[in-house]
Formats: C-alpha cells, structure tokens, sequence
C-alpha cells in the first residue's frame, strides 16, 4: 500500500495462505500496522489516534442512549432525565457522550494546527488535507445536531440560530430553511431529522477517516522535519523509519491513556462545565435565552459570522456591488464558511519551497499569531455583540483571512528559510546523539 | 512541547467561555461551602432530609420536582430515608392515575409531582439549570475554582430578598431580590444612561424562607441562612441524584488509567531505548 519500500506480508501456515489467498485480509492489517512510519514524529502526531477513539466513543456510548432516547418534542427532554436517574450508568454514558464532543474537538483543533505547522497539508498530501477537512464539516455537523436532541433552551434557541444562517441566503434562503427545518419553525420534524442525521453521519465520518488513513499510509507519514522517507531502496527507508507496531502503537496508547485520565476526571469532576446551563430547562419556543451561546468549539467560526455587520465597509462594499443582494447577515454567514474554506485551500496558499515550519523563521511568528488569534475568536465568540467586542472579532477574522490568503502566499516568496536536515535519520541523531540507529533485532 | 502545552492551556481556558455567560447580571453570589463540592465531596444526608423537609412544607406549595423518583427518597448516596418512610412520604401526595381517570395516594414507583402553581418553574434541574460563577472576563476560570455555582445560586437568591430601595416606585410589582436580575426594574431606578443604580431585580415569588421556617427534629438550628444552604443541597441532589457515583466512577477512571499510563510509559521507554541510544534490550 505504501510507496515506502518494506517487507510485505507472507503467510506461512496453510490456514493463513488459504485465506490470504481468497481474501488478502491478513496482508492488509499486517501491512497497515507495519507500516514504514518515520522515527522523528513527537507528541503532536498522537492526535490522531486520539481522534480515532473518540470516533469510537461516540458511537459506542450514541449507540447506547438511543436505545433509551425518544425524538419526541414533549419526551425528549424527560428521556434524557431518564437516562440520567433510570438507566444504570446512564448518567455516565451520557456524560462520556457529552463531554466526549468536546474531547474530539480539542483533539481535531489539535490535530488541524499540527498540519498547519509542519506543513502537513502540502503536496503530496493535499487528499489527504481535503478529506480532514469534509471530516471537520462533518463534525461539527454532526456535533450541532446532538446538540439539538436533549431538547433543552439552548438546543431549541441554537437551532433556530443555525438555520436562520441558511435564511440568510439571497432569494433561496427561507425556501432552504424551512426545508432543512422540514417546517417553517423549528419543531417535531426538525427535531426528528436531526436524530436520524446525528445517527448516520458518524458513520460517513468513519468511512472518511478510512479515506482519510489510506491517503497518508500512500504518501507516507509527514514529520517534524518535513524531509521525505528516502526510498530509493529498503535499506535507506529502514534508516529513516520504524514499523508503527510496536514502536508507534504503544508510544501512541501512552499518550491516550494521559488524555484520557484528564478526560475521566473532567467527566466526573466537572461534567457541566463545558456545558451551558440553560440546556438544562426544556426548551420553551415562547422564553429566549438572553445570551444565545453555541458550544465552545464553535466560536471561533460564532465570532467571524457577527464581527461583520453592516457598520464594517467590506460588507458596504459588497452590498453595494451586489446591489444590496449580498447584505450584512449573508456577508457574515460567507464569512464564516469562507474561514473554513480558506483553510482547506492551504495546500494551494501557501508557496514555501520548505515544508516544516520549523525552518520558516518568519512563518514561526505568523504562526504562532494564528494560534493566539484562534483563542481571541473563541473568547470574543462567547462574549455578547456589544461595546468592543464585535471590533475584537473583526480584528481576529481579518488576521484570520489574511494569514491563508496575503501571508501563506507571500511568505513563500519573500522569506528565507534555513536549510533542512537532509534526512529524518539525521534529524532523528540531531535529537538522541550519534549512537541513535536501528533497533538490534 | 512548550507550544502543545501552550495550545492546551489556552483551549481550556477558552473552554467555558460559553457556559460562562448564563443568566447575565452581576449579582453578588455567595461562595457557600458545600459538602458534595470537589471531586472528593459527598452528599450529608442530613443535609438532605433537612433539605428534603424544607422542599416539603414550603417550597412544594408551589414547586414541582416532575422528574424526580420518590423511590430514590431511600437511595444510599441520597436522602437515604428507611424502607417505610419513603412510603409513608409518598402515600402523602396524591397524584393523577390516567389508568383509574382519578387521583391516588402515590407510591415510590411515582414521581414527585409536577408544580401546582402559575408560573411556579419545576426544580429537578434548577441547581444544574443556573450558574451562580461566571468569568473573570469570559474566561470561566472561577468555574474551575468554585463549580457552576448553581447551588449558590438558589442559596444566596432565597437569602437574597432585601426591603426596596427607595428610588423604587410604591408599589411596583415583586419583591426586590438583590440575587435575582431576570425580573422587573423600575424606570426611576436607572441613571441617565439607563444604568441600573441598585444590584437585583424585582421577582414575582414571595420571600419563601424568613428564619424558623421549619423545625428539625434533631434541633438542628433553622435560622436563615442554614435553611437556605439546606433546600439548595436538597435541589442539587434532586438536579444530579447520581453525583457520588459519578465521581466514583471519574475516580476510579483517573486511577485505572494513570496506572496504566505508568505501564505504558514504562513500555514505551523500554521498546524505543534501543533505538534512541543504540542500546541492546537490559
């Protein structure tokens, strides 16, 4: 499966060749978990695995309380109470589930800023970026449709929010809406399909991450030093690599075990605290919260769609020339889309001969102010639109926007970046000294 | 390293920015010392058949607790009221039968009732559906420090009635709650710039508790603020009933795994030594 030059499986007893031979299933698992991995990857490759778990997670603890769930506007709150106090262990399935959300979210934001960094996203893993993409998409899909099913204040309110981005559309827009809503409110349709999407669309996110894996186990694994698997022959790839089994597998169940300690102790600690209270009152269409909040992983993306109101002269601009069809709501819903979107064309974006950051001086700095500007966007998300916060967010989105589309392209051109090792095995000895090598077999 | 631990750091910091942002207002809350606070904290059952006495001849006039099991009155890590006495609470209450088209004497098996009066809110979830903790600036650290604070909250509201003050119109409708900020407030009381000049709000409910509300059997003291503390413990168990076993559980989790995080990372050393400093297995 891999361009990197290793030893394939061959089976050995007669029952292992007589299925290998009809189904090559044994050769695919050996070869997926012998995979050539290079031996200079650190802790911020983990993520990964992480993500792949918490896929796990929720699907086994979703499944679960669907068994004790009902989609039902006037039940599917008091359901929930009875997972909560009936079910046994009910409160803690659901409470793995719902901080669970989270968990895979700080893992991905994670796991998407790696690929930032060190390049991750360059040719020749540009599928391989896309595809982590739709999964985001996916995600947070999915994440906002679970939301919507306890039926609490927040849920019903939220709703109504996120749909009306789709009302904002220029002509289509209601007609859309009140197709997504199944109705011209939010209600028992709404209510009903969100339960069935929230259901399936875990599972195309699997089907993805299979895509998403194949893609880079063909390319290879990037690394901190961006510097290709030589492949010239078996022996120079074995300089540069080690097999994911064991090497990788355990260094990776280490980290997951650590992540996961923290993750149980916010579970049973401090499960609300991700949470917004207001989710805990049903929802009432007639009683709107005085702060519609979505959930901390999407603010950053909650603040780019209202820094820009009609008072900002990008969004005057664009009405002007749209002849008003494009007014401050729609500018703000693009915006928000339009952040997510810029981000997927990295690969095309970014210029730089160099592939790891960590030999872009200049590009380290633009980076880490990526970084900080992503913290200031979800904390000026989760603040009320008023005083100076809207400017803080205008300020955010516009770095936002212009480190993909002005920085990513000129740094490419303009900066000098330092030569990189010329091999992993060199950066690799860089780290653990010269007697670093191949492990004695 | 440094910048992963940065990047986390500030992601939890950026976590609850949300759910820090509740009710609104700035109301002073009370930080009560709870018992059931911090991942070691338990329920004082006493606390909570006080509580649980409180709810019953005052609160109960006009609050429901519609998902609250009676049976789980007995439950160990709960009330933990005898076999008999949650009977005998229970055949107290009459609840509606659809079955008999008539009212009964409720079992166990029954939950509490839902409310009785107009817009008397349910209480099973009130200690979870409130904040009493917010910030500082959006950052809901003090989350982390203190809890949610809901318990607070209910606390420091019921204790929270004062006389109004005088810039308030006579008769403007509600009792002045210095805790409270969703309710009424009167014109006369902003500044020029429509600024609220007193902490609070008016709020629709009665000052339920005054002091000596209720006499506890033990002689435990009933004077305000002990009442308070008490029907607020009682809600947060009615709100999260499975507080112990969650920690327990999260408890246990953060043992097992650190453990076997040790294991791992023992492992882990061991399998790479060789590679990383070319030394042979020891």
């Amino acid at each position: 499966m891999s361009g990197i030059p290793h030893d394939h499986y061959e089976p050995k007893s007669g029952i292992t060749k007589a299925i290998n031979s009809r189904l090559p299933i044994i050769g695919l698992l050996y070869d997926t978990l012998m995979i050539p991995t290079p031996k200079n990857l650190n802790w911020m490759w983990i993520w990964g695995i992480i993500l792949t778990f918490c896929l796990a997670l929720q699907i086994i603890t979703g499944v679960v309380l669907v068994m004790h769930y009902t989609p039902h506007v006037d039940m599917a709150f008091a359901s929930i109470e009875h997972i909560m106090r009936d079910v046994n262990g009910g409160h803690f399935i659901r409470y793995l589930h719902m901080n669970g959300a989270s968990l895979f979210f700080t893992a991905v934001y994670l796991h998407i800023f790696r690929g930032l960094f060190y390049g991750s996203y360059k040719a020749p893993r540009e599928i391989t970026w896309i595809v982590g993409m739709l999964i985001y998409l996916l995600m947070m899909g999915t994440a906002f449709m679970g939301y919507v099913l306890p039926w609490g204040q927040m849920s019903f309110h939220g709703t109504a929010v996120i749909t009306g981005l789709f009302g904002a559309i220029p002509f289509i827009g209601e007609s859309i809406q009140t197709w997504l809503l199944g109705a011209s409110a939010v209600g028992q349709p709404a209510l009903n399909r969100f339960f069935s999407l929230h259901y399936l669309l875990p599972f195309l996110i699997a089907g993805l991450v299979v895509v998403h894996i194949w893609a880079f186990h063909h390319t290879g694994n990037n690394n901190p030093s961006g510097v290709d698997v030589r492949r010239t022959s078996k022996a120079e790839a074995e300089k540069d690599t080690l097999p994911f089994w064991p090497y990788f597998v355990i260094k990776d169940l280490f980290a997951l075990a650590v992540v996961l300690a923290v993750f149980f102790a916010v579970v049973g600690f401090m499960p609300n605290y991700l949470g917004h209270p207001d989710n805990y009152l049903e929802a009432n269409p007639l009683a709107t919260p005085s702060h519609i909040v979505p959930e901390w992983y999407f603010l950053p993306f909650y603040a780019i769609l209202r820094a820009f109101d009609s008072e900002v002269w990008v969004v005057q601009f664009a009405s002007w020339i749209s002849f008003g069809i494009i007014d401050a709501k729609f500018f703000g819903v693009l915006a928000m889309f339009g952040a997510i979107a810029v981000m997927a064309l990295a690969p095309w974006l970014d210029t730089s001969s160099v592939r790891s950051g960590r030999y872009r001086p200049a590009f380290k700095w633009w980076f880490r102010l990526l970084c900080i500007d992503f913290m200031v966007l979800m904390w000026a998300g989760a603040m009320p639109a008023e005083g100076i916060y809207p400017y803080i967010s205008l300020l955010g989105a516009t770095y936002w926007f212009a480190y993909f589309l002005v920085v990513l392209p000129l740094l490419g051109i303009f900066e000098k970046p330092e030569t990189p090792v010329a091999t992993i095995e060199d950066d690799f000895k860089a780290h653990y000294g010269d007697k670093a090598g191949t492990p004695a077999e | 390293m440094i910048r992963k631990l940065t990047l986390t750091a500030f992601a939890a910091l950026g976590l609850s920015a949300g759910a820090a942002l509740a009710s609104g207002g700035t109301a002073h809350i009370e930080d009560y010392a709870f018992s059931f606070e911090g991942p070691f904290g338990a329920y004082d059952q006493n606390q909570l058949q006080r509580g649980l006495k409180i709810f019953t001849e005052v609160c109960s006039a006009c609050h429901g607790l519609k998902y609250v099991p009676l049976r789980t009155l007995g439950d160990e890590t709960g009330p933990g009221l005898p076999e008999d006495q949650v009977r005998a609470y229970a055949a107290n209450i009459e609840v509606f039968d659809k079955s008999l088209d008539d009212y009964r004497p409720a079992t166990p098996a029954d939950k509490f009732p839902a409310n009785t009066g107009v817009g008397a809110p349910d209480l099973s979830l009130m200690a979870k559906g409130r904040a009493g903790f917010h910030g500082p600036i959006g950052l809901g650290i003090n989350q982390i420090v203190k809890g949610m604070g809901g318990p607070e909250y209910i606390a420091s509201l019921l204790a929270g009635y004062h006389e109004a003050p005088d810039c308030a119109p006579e008769g403007f409708s509600g009792y002045y709650n210095t805790v409270f900020t969703a309710g009424g407030y009167p014109e006369e009381c902003k500044d020029e710039h429509g600024a609220h000049t007193v902490p609070g709000s008016w709020i629709g409910m009665a000052p339920p508790l005054m002091g000596e509300d209720v006499d506890f059997d033990d002689g435990h003291s009933n004077e305000l603020h002990h009442e308070v503390q008490d029907v607020a413990a009682f809600l947060m168990w009615a709100a999260e009933p499975k507080m112990m076993q969650r920690k327990t559980a999260g408890l246990t989790g953060v043992i097992f795994l650190s453990v076997l995080a040790v294991l791992l990372y023992l492992t882990n050393k061991r399998i790479w030594a060789p590679v990383k400093y070319g030394r042979k297995d020891d």
